[in-house]
């Protein structure tokens, strides 16, 4: 599909039961047309890797995703040897001359090709794959270390590595990036530059009950409307952990599950864990009397 | 054409603003406009955003030098006055307190009139240590002196953590296959040489968390020659200040040369010797900063008197409660315990005492050096429940 302008990247996400904000689409548009990879950075449970998810399934793509984690290396991000194939081919080769004589040049060239090389991540998105150039979502960055990082920067803005006894390997065609993070340490200015960067914000009010309707579609009107206004009140108080989307979809279908026809402070008292994950926040909200009037007007 | 140009001078305008912004992000901007509908503002707007902003935090500024600038492209450097963020980030208050400055000079002056107090001949081992044990509240200007340039020099015992990530070792317990094999092919494939690997270790990262209110006045600030030659030793330190409000000044104790480094805090901490609010100021600390710097087994230094006098919300016992669950370990350091036999008497002592892990003096140098080691030793256990 040929994306013209953010307009049609929302019609593309929207199919995809994706409701995605205009200052969003704009930035995953110029991040595809210009080949560019995409930052995106917010709160947990905004919906930053559920984009990627849609907008590969949209465009028909492969998704390649990499979660990362502390002390992510090479071999797992990007490539292995398959070291045991590898000695058995050794063996065979002396099996094949049972009085020495192995040509050793020729092993080695053989012992470093394709055949053997296991291919994780990051290469597999250097690769052509069917349906075109793959999504490739490096998923909470801020998990990994400074070294990861450093490893990063070469390869997204080359799109390409060298693996050295095999050569350079170069994307034929530019995967579309999205990297993801939830900002529990800052990743380096110099990896954020190579890319495009966007904040993702909780969604407004008409947003989020847009997305409630396509998600959560057993959910009625009115029960919907109230979710939401009880979601965007308590985001104002000062909370630890304020709910993310995936929070409020959670809620609205614990309250269609407990057979709640709207929000009561009996409703409220008996599913609030699914919105609030810390004891402290939980305490702070209480009963809630207030948010539940307020969601109540709505 | 006049367009194209207009980019480049707002980026010119959002450098000087401070946000950084280079000239490859300048085509970026260009060719990111030839694809939008320049002729919808909001497309303009967020198109511009994508490329030139890195961090969520110049959203706002961003915002103001966008409207500022394509209301008026020619005459907007009158509005840089408005938008210019702090230049080193990370700071509550705007306007930097001529009182602290004030304040800072008026203790030099100070210092340098007293100098003639000082009998001891600093170069004898006696003298050095009697320094050692004279508390800091008591000595003068000239063994305030003396005791920096030790604490310059001072270096630190870490007491290194394994990561995740391997290197290679010699006498490691994990065999390295793919270095192994590439070996063997040296001996006929062959594997008779086993490469092997081991964890790699670094040291933990550190927060310090230092209390400047008034009552703590004369430590502080020997503390933060401590904190300077620390946060110089190593790498992935944090330091923050707090007395009303919590200021982190890790960039600033950055600067190698101690004076350069001071005079950037004075302008940057606006509550110097003021009042104390430990309560709210570790609940600042857990909503923005926790959960940026408290990872990867992370140490606390908390260092304070405890002179919060109630604390009848409970913030202060919340905090420090979360605190002690988040860091591997948090020590308090507290002046007032050089006098033996002193119990957390205050209310805010009482609390901290409660939980946290260990409770050191810091008063004179020998306590200061024994926490340097302190630091490299096993942490003791969990904290008391």
């Amino acid at each position: 599909m040929d994306l013209r302008s953010a307009t049609d990247v929302m019609e593309l996400l929207a199919g995809g039961q994706y409701v995605c904000a205009r200052p969003l689409a704009t930035a995953l548009f110029l991040a595809i047309r210009l080949g560019r990879p995409l930052f995106l950075e917010g709160e947990p449970g905004v919906g930053k890797t559920e984009v990627a998810k849609v907008l590969a399934e949209r465009l028909e793509r492969r998704l390649i995703r990499l979660q990362c984690y502390e002390g992510l290396d090479a071999s797992s991000a990007l490539y292995e040897w398959n070291v045991a194939r590898q000695l058995v081919q050794v063996r065979l080769a002396e099996a094949a001359h049972p009085g020495g004589g192995v040509d050793e040049a020729a092993l080695e060239r053989e012992l470093y090709g394709e055949r053997f090389l296991l291919e994780r991540p990051l290469l597999a998105a250097l690769r052509p794959q069917p349906g075109g150039a793959p999504v490739l979502l490096i998923d909470e960055l801020d998990r990994t270390d400074e070294p990861f990082e450093a490893f990063l920067l070469e390869l997204l803005s080359d799109f390409q590595v060298t693996i050295p006894e095999l050569g350079t390997i170069r994307a034929p065609e530019r995967p579309i990036v999205v990297l993801t993070s939830n900002r529990t340490r800052e990743v380096h200015d110099a990896l954020k530059r190579r890319c495009f960067y966007h904040w993702v914000d909780y969604p407004g009010h008409d947003q989020e009950l847009a997305i409630l309707g396509l998600r959560v579609p057993e959910c009625d009107k009115r029960l919907a409307r109230q979710v939401v206004a009880f979601v965007q009140a308590l985001r104002r108080r000062d909370l630890f952990k304020a709910p993310g989307i995936a929070e409020t979809l959670d809620w609205a279908r614990a309250l269609v599950t407990l057979g709640a026809g709207e929000v009561t402070e009996e409703a409220v008292a008996d599913s609030l864990g699914v919105l609030l994950k810390y004891q402290d926040d939980l305490e702070a909200v209480g009963a809630a009397a207030d948010l539940v009037a307020e969601a109540r007007r709505a | 054409v006049s367009f194209s140009a207009n980019v480049v001078h707002f980026a010119r305008f959002l450098r000087r603003a401070g946000v950084p912004v280079g000239t490859g992000q300048v085509e970026d901007a260009l060719r990111a406009l030839e694809l939008v509908d320049v002729t919808r503002r909001v497309d303009v707007f967020w198109a511009l955003h994508c490329v030139f902003v890195t961090r969520h935090d110049q959203d706002d500024l961003f915002a103001h030098a966008f409207a500022a600038f394509w209301r008026d492209p020619a005459g907007s450097n009158d509005e840089l006055a408005s938008l210019r963020l702090p230049a080193r980030g990370e700071r509550d208050v705007v306007e930097p307190p001529r009182r602290v400055l004030e304040a800072w000079h008026r203790a030099r002056r100070a210092a340098r009139v007293d100098e003639g107090e000082a009998t001891d001949s600093p170069g004898t081992a006696s003298a050095r240590e009697l320094l050692r044990r004279r508390d800091f509240e008591q000595m003068s200007a000239a063994e305030i002196e003396q005791v920096r340039a030790l604490l310059r020099r001072m270096r630190f015992p870490w007491r290194d953590r394994p990561t995740r990530r391997r290197v290679a070792d010699p006498r490691g317990p994990k065999v390295d296959l793919r270095r192994t094999l590439q070996r063997s092919l040296r001996t006929g494939g062959e594997p008779i040489v086993l490469a092997r690997r081991d964890r790699r270790w670094r040291p933990p990262p550190l927060v310090v968390l230092c209390d400047i209110s008034g009552s703590m006045e004369r430590y502080s600030r020997m503390v933060l020659h401590f904190l300077h030659a620390l946060t110089n030793d190593r790498d992935r330190v944090e330091v923050f200040t707090f007395g009303t409000r919590l200021t982190r000044i890790t960039r600033a104790l950055r600067h190698r040369d101690v004076d350069v480094a001071f005079a950037e805090l004075s302008g940057s901490v606006p509550d110097w010797g003021g009042g104390t609010r430990i309560g709210a100021c570790l609940e600042t600390f857990q909503r923005r900063w926790a959960r940026r710097v408290l990872g990867g087994g992370a140490e606390v230094l908390l260092i304070s008197d405890g002179l919060e006098r109630s604390d009848d919300d409970g913030a202060l016992e919340r905090a420090v409660r979360r605190l002690a669950a988040a860091a591997r370990r948090v020590i308090w350091l507290d002046p007032h315990l050089r006098w033996s036999g002193f119990r957390a008497e205050t209310e805010g002592g009482r609390i901290l005492a409660r939980w946290i892990h260990e409770h050191r003096p810091v008063h004179d140098l020998a306590s200061l050096e024994d926490l340097a080691r302190a630091l490299g030793e096993r942490p003791r256990g969990p904290a008391p429940a």
